[in-house]
């Protein structure tokens, strides 16, 4: 620790404004504060500061993220040897996992950071550290089987363009971990649909149980409807709480709806999340499971006799709910906006998965739609508001 | 009674070293010195030449804005100094002080027996009337103007406060004359705010012919600015004073004696303070003669010496006077030293608004020493929902700032920013994550403001 104090302090004078390596200071600045809180001290204002900070706020989003990861990692271990028909142990399935998931993890990073770094100098700012959040959240929304070419192009595309041509970190219109998903579902629909992509090896097709299906319970669901129960490759049943407890196949970090919730307990103890967006999504995708299941009746679609509250655990339900559709950067910034917002969010994620036969999933689409809509719901709170201050004035005027 | 305004959001920052009720006298200084710096928004002209005498009272200089205010001498004694930073910025006027103080005679009787014209002109004269503040803008109360309002504020809720209670001992007939003199300067209402459970005194839950407001809950509730806001709000058009109970008293002394009497009590605090209590002092007394001896052992750090409280009070050196809005001296720890991994630590040790340290399980109660670090690096507004907690104002803050920074004088009028000072959201500033300068934002705001309407 002292000698990378030492070394920091070295080198501090060529990135200072007079320095040689002026130039660098981002990059410098980025690893620095790293390792250090810096030492710098309160100049106008308050005296005193919290102790909360950027980092630790995306560090604790990316903490929140840890039981997902680990279960994921896990659940492609497990459903790689469920297809395989071999039998495995628990260090078995967590190896596999591993040896698929690490290198998305760091294919992301790698582009993420790559393009954090480089808009920073460019800027001359610091490196925002929302890029730690979005990168890990893009190894837990795609498949297991995606190339890793694509998390990296799909990565660097979204930052970039979802984030950087807006004006960077806190800038941004849409989610950047959903536009590098938008962008893979679109640009490579042949790799990112269909029934073999989600579990591992099941695209090789190299040594799979005869009969192995690979469909996900959204695409049975959307196929045959739902018939009172969906099952797993081997048509075993699934029950409710397999479901819960994410024993399915889907993208890797978004099966386990427990887990997801363990996330969201940190998430909402640390103030960090957003209660009001959590319970307004998950409300507005009862509602429209509750309202679907009603008309059901007067539609041939099957799919809309699933039970409303197997959509909350199924998909990307639980994992868009806690993080998401909280974003601070792409929700709703006003009190009241948030509900609307998390609200119409959760609505038409159900609405688009049950009743549009072209996307599997609306969980993403619908997010990114209300992104786009959040400043309009924000700008009409604040009118309101406006409003409500301006009849005050009145009143006391009279 | 009247009922009890709730303030429930908001924050006790839990810091080391309030002041505990004993009272010392502090050293007579050599030299008193008077910052023309505290007076925000002002254009000092200076009256008082170097080496004139002057006396309690006597004008040191007055606003180019407003002539007819005086900012007066609080001792007697001879002008030894004035001196000027960059640009010729008037800093300090330094007084060399008499052996007794001799006092420049004003008005004196009943304030209820004299005209508004009298009772104004009097306090202008004195030197206290810059005491008096209005919203919008938090300037000096503009004379010729008439308020729909003027509020007394009773309590501090600020970190580590004076207790008014303590202060206002001795002084209950004063208070009881200014108020007095307050009530002929507005044809409205003059309101006094207490705290529902801990204002005891009988001078201020007992005033009369005022409204007493009662507030409950943590700070800001103690500040003029949410009071106006839960009583009597400030819409386009209107002017509402607010002034401290002290200074009140102060007014009513005046009358009382015919004298400007500028004694004050302050409250020394803070974690860097050997024994926080209070020390007497005359306004402009130097900083060291209120904290003299009584300063923990610098170790590790030097001790940062504030005027005013932690979160809204000025940075000070040993020599300068205490401030004119000031009864609080803080000491802090200053925090320039480098922290490994700081912000990935459990940080039992570190408070925090939010609960993203482990210090949230040690409960209320656990006071804390907390230094001047930044604790992190200006980010863009990335969280929302940080400020509203803190900010007992239906009020969209975020907003607000926003409409500052890109200068929409129309929508920051819109949003509200009238009813704000710095004061009222020093909270938001420190909690917030992405370490914005609020208050210096909001200040640039209302400036910009003051110069449209003008």
């Amino acid at each position: 620790m002292k000698a990378l104090r030492n070394l920091f302090d070295n080198l501090k004078p060529h990135v200072e404004k007079d320095g040689k390596f002026h130039y660098l200071h981002s990059t410098f600045d980025a690893f620095h504060t790293l390792f250090f809180v810096p030492n710098r001290v309160t100049k106008v204002g308050a005296h005193i500061r919290d102790y909360i900070d950027s980092k630790r706020s995306m560090a604790l989003v990316v903490l929140a993220m840890m039981p997902a990861l680990f279960f994921g990692i896990w659940n492609v271990g497990y459903h790689h040897y469920l297809a395989t028909g071999v039998e495995a142990t628990f260090m078995m399935m967590f190896l596999h996992g591993l040896i698929k998931v690490v290198p998305i993890i760091a294919a992301s990073y790698t582009a993420g950071l790559a393009v954090e770094f480089t808009m920073a100098q460019i800027r001359g700012h610091e490196v925002n550290e929302g890029f730690l959040v979005s990168g890990m959240l893009v190894p837990l929304i795609v498949p297991v089987d995606v190339p890793l070419w694509m998390v990296f192009v799909a990565t660097a595309f979204a930052l970039l363009f979802g984030k950087e041509v807006f004006g960077g970190t806190g800038m941004n219109i849409l989610n950047p971990a959903l536009t590098a998903r938008a962008f893979l579902f679109f640009a490579y629909p042949a790799q990112m649909s269909g029934d073999f992509i989600w579990i591992s090896g099941l695209s090789a097709g190299e040594g799979i149980v005869d009969g192995f299906s690979g469909a996900t319970c959204l695409a049975q669901a959307a196929a045959e409807g739902f018939t009172g129960t969906l099952h797993n490759g081997l048509g075993q049943a699934y029950t409710f709480w397999d479901m819960f407890l994410g024993v399915i196949p889907g993208s890797i970090g978004e099966t386990s709806t427990l887990m997801i919730m363990i996330g969201a307990v940190v998430l909402l103890v640390t103030g960090i999340g957003n209660w009001k967006i959590m319970l307004s999504f998950v409300l507005g995708g009862l509602a429209m499971g509750l309202l679907l299941n009603g008309l059901a009746g007067y539609s041939d679609n099957a799919y809309m006799t699933l039970p409303a509250h197997y959509h909350l655990v199924l998909g990307g339900f639980a994992f868009g709910a806690v993080f998401m559709v909280t974003d601070p950067v792409s929700a709703a910034q006003t009190d009241k906006g948030k509900w609307i917002y998390g609200f119409l969010a959760g609505f038409f994620s159900i609405m688009i998965r049950v009743l549009n036969p072209a996307y599997p999933e609306g969980v993403m689409l619908s997010i990114l739609l209300m992104n786009v809509f959040a400043p309009l719901i924000d700008h009409y709170v604040i009118q309101g508001h406006i409003k409500r201050r301006l009849a005050r004035a009145t009143a006391s005027a009279k | 009674m009247s009922k009890i305004t709730k303030i429930t959001q908001g924050l006790d920052i839990p810091l080391q070293g309030g002041p505990q009720a004993k009272l010392v006298e502090a050293p007579k200084p050599n030299a008193y010195v008077i910052h023309p710096t505290d007076f925000h928004g002002i254009t000092p002209k200076l009256k008082a030449k170097q080496g004139e005498r002057v006396k309690a009272g006597s004008p040191l200089f007055f606003d180019k804005a407003s002539p007819e205010v005086m900012f007066t001498s609080p001792v007697s004694g001879t002008v030894s100094a004035i001196n000027r930073g960059e640009k010729r910025k008037l800093l300090e006027i330094v007084i060399e002080p008499d052996a007794q103080v001799e006092y420049e005679s004003f008005t004196k009787g009943d304030p209820t027996s004299l005209s508004p014209e009298q009772v104004r002109q009097n306090i202008m004269l004195s030197g206290i009337w810059p005491s008096i503040r209005q919203r919008p803008y938090a300037v000096i109360a503009n004379p010729n103007q008439s308020p729909k309002s003027i509020f007394v504020t009773a309590f501090d809720s600020s970190p580590l406060a004076p207790d008014y209670d303590f202060l206002i001992q001795g002084q209950e007939e004063a208070f009881k004359v200014g108020l007095a003199a307050l009530r002929k300067l507005t044809t409205g209402k003059v309101h006094v705010g207490i705290h529902a459970e801990k204002t005891k005194s009988a001078a201020f839950t007992q005033a009369e012919n005022v409204q007493v407001n009662r507030f409950s809950g943590p700070h800001p509730s103690g500040l003029a600015g949410i009071q106006i806001h839960h009583i009597d709000p400030i819409n386009k058009g209107e002017v509402v004073w607010y002034l401290d109970a002290l200074a009140t008293a102060t007014i009513g002394k005046l009358f009382m004696k015919g004298a400007y009497d500028a004694t004050r009590v302050v409250a020394v605090t803070g974690s860097e303070v050997k024994e926080p209590r209070y020390v007497k002092g005359l306004y402009g007394t130097p900083i060291k003669n209120f904290i003299q001896g009584n300063l923990a052992e610098a170790k590790d750090y030097k001790p940062r010496i504030i005027s005013g409280n932690a979160l809204t009070g000025a940075k000070a050196m040993e020599a300068n006077g205490i401030g004119y809005y000031h009864h609080q001296i803080t000491v802090l720890p200053e925090g320039n030293h480098y922290e490994f991994f700081g912000w990935a630590l459990p940080g039992f040790g570190k408070f925090s608004f939010s609960r993203t340290f482990f210090s949230w399980l040690s409960g209320n109660g656990k006071k804390y020493r907390l230094d001047t670090n930044f604790h992190g690096g200006h980010r863009a507004f990335v969280f929302s929902g940080q400020y509203e907690k803190v900010l007992p104002m239906d009020l969209m803050p975020v907003q607000l700032l926003k409409a500052v920074l890109i200068e929409d004088v129309e929508l920051m009028e819109k949003l509200g920013i009238y009813e704000v000072a710095e004061e009222d959201m020093a909270l938001c500033e420190y909690v917030c994550a992405s370490k914005i300068e609020v208050q210096s934002i909001l200040r640039k705001g209302l400036d910009m403001m003051k110069k449209e309407m003008s």
